[in-house]
């Protein structure tokens, strides 16, 4: 494993631990970046230490602590030099954790609820968990979300000064916080994946986001193991991402379930997700994420489209709107229905569900394109395709669109 | 310790229903009450009026400039606000959140300057000890 690797993987850890010792994020993230410069001056030469976290952190403590004492001669500032919220046991700590061999705390927990407190805003919080925790580079986190890298690193400067000036704690929440302050965290880890998985404009899979997504789920999920809805989350991407090779064509188009070919679907993953979904099962505190994990769990077992579980899906729907009823879940649930009671109750049903809101969604319109289609209703599906097309940024998807709109105008005519 | 601000707005053209007014009374003495048992009450105060009782004061040349009205035009005007001593912004938020309750109302929570002029013109000072 190359040094970049190793730096990568430990990033998380590494930064959580020095941001407590340090009492500041800059300070940390610098702090790494000096024992990287160091490791790749060494390691090719000296070869790679045992425990390459431990030896990171060592580094990167030791020259955080040379430069905190320069500064503190230079500008008499040692009163200052631990200024961090929620951190003040910093200066015994640093010297408790000073040899090499020890293992590195695991601070990422106390990191990613500071990432996505709910005083930053949503970009903000996906933008720092992605450098912070992911050891993402700035440029990176821009290209993924498409985003000027002025724009982003503005924006990740501003989180960083509001974590700092508003004083956000740098603690995981008490138990009587955490359900509220969960939210976010399991939100933008979600929102990480499904960017790299259903991208909202560019390439329709962006692998290193949903790769990263999935690393995220899993430290929550290693580090929360009692809370159900962490376990969920985790579930519902392994599923999903075991998908993935069949999910698009090598010329980049969108294959949808009913015709993926379920060879090509990780079985690891789906025996992995569906082991937990069976714990959560078992455990019986049912949540938005775990019922969205069960619903694919039940896809991943099915031999084909046809051959699905519709009324266990069903079942998961409508549970699923009881804890969260949004028109897109109604929406979802609707499209079950046509798998159980035929194409003319699911069309009935996705046009009662007509609202503005849903109306600019891309996915209702495409839903109802293909229930018209199956429905032989030539024209209004060819209309439905057209105004799904118009909806949607992602070129895949498109496509996709185009294809099924001109099969419908040629049936239509023939 | 740390101080926030917790300020109240108010849009100019609102007009409170009297029952409403006693409500947030109450609600607002309770919680004066409870900020001095928890020992972080600094200050709370309201002001009078809205953006018809503000006026400017800018030096211009060697004289003031003074104008009627508030700095800004906004529909919104500063209508109250506490300071409280807590230790970080969760316990300051949850303040705000009774605040919230007690006036019926958005609270804007903000936290003070805290250190030196070597720590405001270093930006990565945060002043706590």
């Amino acid at each position: 494993m190359t040094a970049e690797a190793v730096f990568r993987r430990e990033h998380g850890r590494c930064v959580a631990a020095l941001i407590r010792f340090l009492g500041d994020i800059d300070a940390a993230e610098e702090a790494v970046q000096d024992a990287f410069a160091v490791a790749v001056a060494r390691w090719p030469a000296d070869g790679q230490p045992p425990n390459p976290g431990a030896w990171i952190l060592t580094t990167a403590r030791n020259r955080a602590i040379d430069r905190l004492r320069r500064e503190s001669v230079r500008g008499e500032r040692h009163a200052q030099a631990h200024h961090l919220y929620g951190a003040g046991d910093a200066a015994g700590q640093i010297m408790a954790v000073a040899r090499e061999e020890d293992p590195v705390p695991d601070d990422r927990l106390r990191l990613i609820f500071t990432c996505c407190h709910p005083a930053l805003g949503q970009p903000a919080q996906v933008a720092l968990t992605l450098r912070l925790l992911g050891g993402l580079e700035t440029p990176e986190i821009a290209r993924a979300f498409l985003v000027p890298e002025a724009t982003m690193a503005q924006r990740i400067v501003r989180a960083k000064r509001k974590i700092r000036d508003a004083r956000i704690p740098y603690r995981v929440p008490a138990e009587a916080e955490l359900p509220g302050r969960l939210t976010p965290v399991l939100a933008v880890v979600y929102l990480i994946f499904n960017e790299g998985y259903a991208a909202t404009t560019g390439p329709l899979l962006r692998p290193s986001l949903c790769a990263e997504g999935i690393r995220l789920a899993r430290v929550l999920g290693e580090l929360m193991p009692g809370e159900p809805e962490a376990q969920g989350l985790l579930a519902l991407l392994v599923l999903l991402h075991a998908r993935s090779a069949a999910r698009v064509t090598a010329g980049g188009s969108l294959v949808r379930l009913a015709e993926q070919d379920r060879r090509l679907w990780d079985r690891d993953l789906i025996a992995e997700g569906q082991a937990i979904v069976r714990a959560c099962v078992q455990r019986g505190r049912p949540g938005p994420y775990q019922i969205q994990a069960a619903i694919n769990a039940v896809h991943s077992v099915a031999p084909s489209f046809d051959g699905t579980d519709w009324h266990a899906i069903l079942t998961l729907y409508d549970q699923l709107y009881a804890l969260t009823p949004t028109p897109v879940v109604a929406l979802n649930r609707a499209v079950a229905l046509a798998e159980v009671r035929g194409p003319a109750a699911g069309l009935a049903a996705v046009d009662g569900l007509r609202s503005p809101g849903l109306d600019s969604y891309y996915l209702f319109h495409a839903a109802r394109a293909d229930l018209l289609r199956r429905l032989r209703r030539d024209g209004e599906a060819a209309a439905a395709y057209a105004t799904a097309r118009a909806l949607t940024a992602n070129p895949a998807e498109q496509a996709f669109l185009d294809t099924q709109r001109t099969g419908s105008i040629q049936a239509g005519n023939g | 310790m740390s101080q926030y601000l917790l300020a109240l707005y108010k849009s100019d053209d609102e007009v409170i229903p009297p029952e409403r007014s006693q409500q947030v009374w109450a609600g607002v003495n309770a919680l004066g009450d409870q900020m001095m048992d928890a020992g972080v009450f600094v200050f709370k105060s309201g002001l009078q009026g809205g953006a018809e009782s503000a006026t400017v004061v800018r030096q211009s040349g060697g004289d003031f400039l003074i104008t009627d009205g508030p700095y800004t035009e906004t529909k919104e005007h500063l209508a109250g606000f506490w300071i409280i001593d807590v230790a970080d912004l969760d316990a300051a938020l949850e303040w705000a959140k009774r605040a919230a309750a007690a006036e019926l109302r958005p609270i804007e929570v903000r936290p003070f300057f805290e250190g030196d002029l070597d720590d405001a013109i270093r930006i990565n000072a945060s002043g706590s000890p």
